[in-house]
């Protein structure tokens, strides 16, 4: 699993790997690395969607760093390429964090919140594969009343992973569904409650009070719930995701990460980034459609496919 | 009047927040800091033009704009900005602004388009891009637009059979948009939909077939070739690439990718009423090659909007749509008012009849919002105000509160004690409170003015409500729609005026906080106190 997980993420990746590649082996013969060197490094970090600064200060280091010359007398790209993964990862080591890993209560509630279209109900189905993986009982709650088949879009995914889906009236109270959803499986003694909720814009001041209502909602029925408060990001967002991150968490407070689409032409940078500037954990990345296609983040295998290395 | 349109879309807390403009406003703030330097200098060197370049660079890049495109965007300016073209001009620094703008004009498309449909029916519209960006939703606002405003038989189809109550969603959004959908039967191929949905339009007599297909990541080679296949066989008249504007760096890749496979005919840019910089606007134009042809504004199905690239540009370089402003208030201010109120104003004596007075013509002028979306350097403010309440509504309570006070009241604020204060509040259904506060307003915008008339900011002062109001020196100016650089030129008075920078006013928003701010002359400093 985890070898596939790193080959479909360095398949997502390698557009921007190769990138960052290509931009090291231009130092290939040089003995010291000239400040274009560094420039092309730098832009092929911003290109990754890094972020400026990240990458300004990682072409930093990469500058500073006295690397030992080969036999030939010259820097060895893979130097480069070693330092750039060890850099990245000690940016997302601190993030790393196991979705599965605090689900002690019963039952435990895992509210999914995010923008339009981020992949929120694909990740709702494949956290509750795992679980069915795990031998727990998931219900699925469609908090999302106001997406046209969003509803039944959950149900397809809730046959698939044989969950229970609660779901309410079409423009109906999304907090309801959220509630019922956690009754029935205080009711009927199931391990896990997701819910779904509808995407929005972080913007969208009402649409982010609907959330807070939906959380406090639940507290009602749980004091504790929702235990788990996790914020959908697709991949392919820009820097936009540290607006998308800090209101969603100024909203509602989050536990973790789930960053989506990392299989296609995603440029994943956005990952390191995000973890620089906050202190969320990352819990998992979404690398396909399929079921299990939702990986636990590994900052090592991540950041080594960033830099284009193979997985040690 | 090119403000017209940004009058019809009331957002939130009753300013008009022109939604498909949005999501600039972040890039706008961060380029109006670069400028501001550059406006107050007399001549421009080489470097002066190089440092504001890297600052327009990193803003752009922050914005999410391509590399490549920032690239491209800053040689071209750069080119023109250094050498005679600049060194020659009288305000150098206006000059550069104007370059900029123009180059991204060039950059975002200088035409809005329609779409071409217009041909034997049926004409298929086919919308491809990546998971999530917003194709079905798209696909519903497009039938929508095309029966309501185009009066077209339009059919839907969903070609996705792989994510879950795709055509579910499709054939309710249809459904909603009261137009056709192509019925769903199990098992058949993209393709084979595709063709059963060409015959039966042709057999329905549509006009517009909208084929709505599966996201695809553009490194998902069958995918892609399916999406291919799908074109050939439909032969569409616009082929549009659906993509979220929130986009970071990957939107040159998704372009590409899928402008080399297909001819793509436009770019519609899903949740541009987000808060995101908006930089994949312009990285997909310029890759593309395509123009924008509409924005995705809310979740509800009439959410499309053309793309005004001229807007955009001008919103961008923060130096707002000054021109409609002027144009606006020289229809609704007339110029003895304007002249009388200069003269009350110099001699400081500013009284609650001359607030109303202010009041009402923001009001003509489409409310505060709207005053507000004209003005350049007041996306901060406008954040601001959104988050104190700051509103028309609040404006309307203060021309209750006026209305209810005596003449004399209106003219000798002194005379208002408790007891009258209450009968105030008391008769404009308003709490004592709200009375206090305008009346503070009052005096505090009274006190300003006066310290502007000592100050000598009067010249300024006579110079920017002659323009405003269309004054005798400078009407025949005014109504002429004038070029950017003129609007700059003004801008930079008012802001040197004001003896300080406008985003400043940021901070008056609070100290209001959630009163009104009456009165386009009354645009305080903080030098206030």
């Amino acid at each position: 699993m985890a070898l596939n997980w790193f080959k479909k993420l360095k398949t997502g990746l390698s557009k921007s790997a190769s990138k960052v590649e290509g931009a090291i082996a231009s130092i290939t013969g040089k003995k010291t690395i000239d400040q274009e060197t560094i420039d092309n490094i730098e832009d092929e970090l911003i290109l990754a969607d890094l972020g400026i600064e990240v990458a300004a200060r990682i072409t930093t280091k990469i500058k500073n760093q006295k690397f030992e010359l080969n036999k030939n007398k010259e820097i060895e790209k893979l130097d480069i390429a070693k330092t750039l993964a060890s850099e990245i990862e000690q940016i997302l080591l601190p993030s790393e964090k196991n979705l599965f890993e605090n689900v002690s209560s019963k039952p435990h509630v895992i509210f999914l919140a995010g923008v339009n279209g981020s992949g929120k109900t694909t990740t709702a189905g494949k956290i509750a594969e795992q679980f069915r993986v795990q031998n727990k009982t998931v219900v699925l709650a469609a908090s999302d009343t106001f997406r046209a088949a969003a509803v039944e879009q959950l149900k397809t995914w809730g046959k698939r992973v044989g969950a229970q889906v609660v779901s309410g009236v079409d423009g109906g109270d999304s907090a309801a569904v959220a509630f019922k959803a956690l009754q029935l499986a205080k009711n009927e003694g199931i391990d896990i409650v997701i819910i779904d909720t509808a995407g929005r814009l972080q913007n969208k001041k009402d649409l982010m009070e609907e959330l807070i209502k939906t959380c406090r909602v639940l507290s009602k029925l749980d004091k504790d719930a929702p235990h788990q408060k996790v914020v959908v990001l697709d991949g392919t967002v820009g820097q936009n995701a540290h607006s998308q991150l800090k209101s969603f968490d100024e909203a509602i407070g989050l536990t973790g990460m789930i960053i989506t689409k990392l299989d296609g032409s995603a440029k994943g940078g956005v990952v390191v980034s995000l973890a620089e500037s906050y202190k969320i954990p990352i819990h998992a990345v979404g690398v396909g459609e399929g079921l299990d296609d939702l990986q636990t983040f590994k900052a090592t295998s991540f950041s080594r496919a960033l830099a284009g290395l193979d997985e040690i | 009047m090119r403000a017209s349109l940004s009058f019809k879309h009331g957002r939130y807390c009753g300013l008009n927040i022109r939604s498909g403009i949005k999501m600039f406003e972040n890039l706008t703030d961060k380029l109006g800091n670069v400028f501001k330097g550059l406006t107050k200098r007399g001549a421009l060197s080489e470097g002066d033009v190089d440092t504001a370049l890297k600052e327009v660079r990193s803003a752009l890049l922050e914005a999410d704009v391509a590399l490549s495109v920032v690239r491209e965007f800053i040689d071209k300016v750069r080119i023109r900005a250094v050498g005679e073209e600049v060194l020659r001009s009288v305000t150098p620094g206006q000059q550069v602004i104007k370059i900029v703008n123009d180059v991204l004009i060039e950059v975002l498309g200088s035409n809005e388009s329609e779409l071409l449909i217009d041909h034997a029916p049926p004409a298929v519209i086919l919308l491809v891009g990546l998971q999530g960006s917003g194709k079905t939703t798209t696909a519903g606002k497009l039938a929508l637009h095309l029966k309501s405003k185009k009066r077209k038989k339009v059919m839907l189809a969903s070609l996705d059979i792989y994510r879950p109550a795709a055509r579910e969603q499709l054939r309710i959004l249809g459904e909603q948009a009261e137009v056709l959908v192509l019925p769903e039967i199990e098992g058949e191929s993209p393709e084979k939909i595709a063709k059963r949905a060409m015959a039966s339009s042709k057999i329905q007599a549509i006009d517009v077939l909208i084929l709505d297909t599966a996201g695809r990541t553009t490194l998902d080679t069958a995918m892609m070739s399916e999406a291919k296949e799908v074109f050939k066989l439909s032969n569409p008249s616009e082929t549009l690439l659906v993509a979220d504007a929130m986009t970071g760096q990957d939107a040159v890749q998704t372009a590409k990718a899928f402008s080399e496979l297909i001819k793509i005919s436009g770019v519609v840019l899903t949740r541009s009423d987000g808060d995101a910089r908006g930089g994949a606007a312009l990285s997909m134009r310029s890759v593309t090659g395509c123009p924008i042809k509409f924005v995705g504004v809310s979740e509800k199905l009439d959410g499309l909007e053309p793309f005004y690239p001229d807007r955009a540009a001008g919103r961008i370089l923060d130096m707002g749509d000054v021109v409609s402003l002027v144009e606006k208030a020289a229809e609704t201010i007339a110029e003895e008012d304007a002249a009388q109120m200069m003269k009350r104003m110099s001699q400081g004596s500013f009284d609650m009849n001359d607030m109303l007075k202010q009041i009402g013509q923001l009001k003509k002028m489409g409310g505060l919002g709207g005053v507000m979306s004209m003005l350049p350097g007041i996306g901060k403010l406008q954040k601001q105000m959104a988050a104190n309440n700051f509103n028309d509504k609040a404006i309307s309570k203060q021309e209750a509160i006026i209305y209810s006070m005596t003449k004399k009241e209106r003219i000798n604020v002194a005379l208002l004690n408790a007891s009258r204060r209450k009968r105030i509040a008391f008769g404009s259904g308003t709490a004592v409170s709200d009375v206090n506060r305008l009346v503070k307003q009052q005096q505090d915008m009274a006190r300003m003015m006066k310290k502007m008339g000592k100050m000598g900011g009067l010249g300024g002062l006579k110079n920017m409500m002659s323009s405003l109001g269309g004054g005798s020196s400078n009407s025949e100016q005014v109504s002429e729609s004038q070029s950017p650089v003129m609007d700059a030129n003004k801008m930079a008075e008012l802001q040197k005026m004001m003896g300080g920078n406008m985003p400043n006013l940021g901070n008056m928003a609070n100290r209001f906080g959630g009163a009104g701010l009456p009165g386009l002359g009354g645009k305080p400093s903080k030098k206030r106190r």
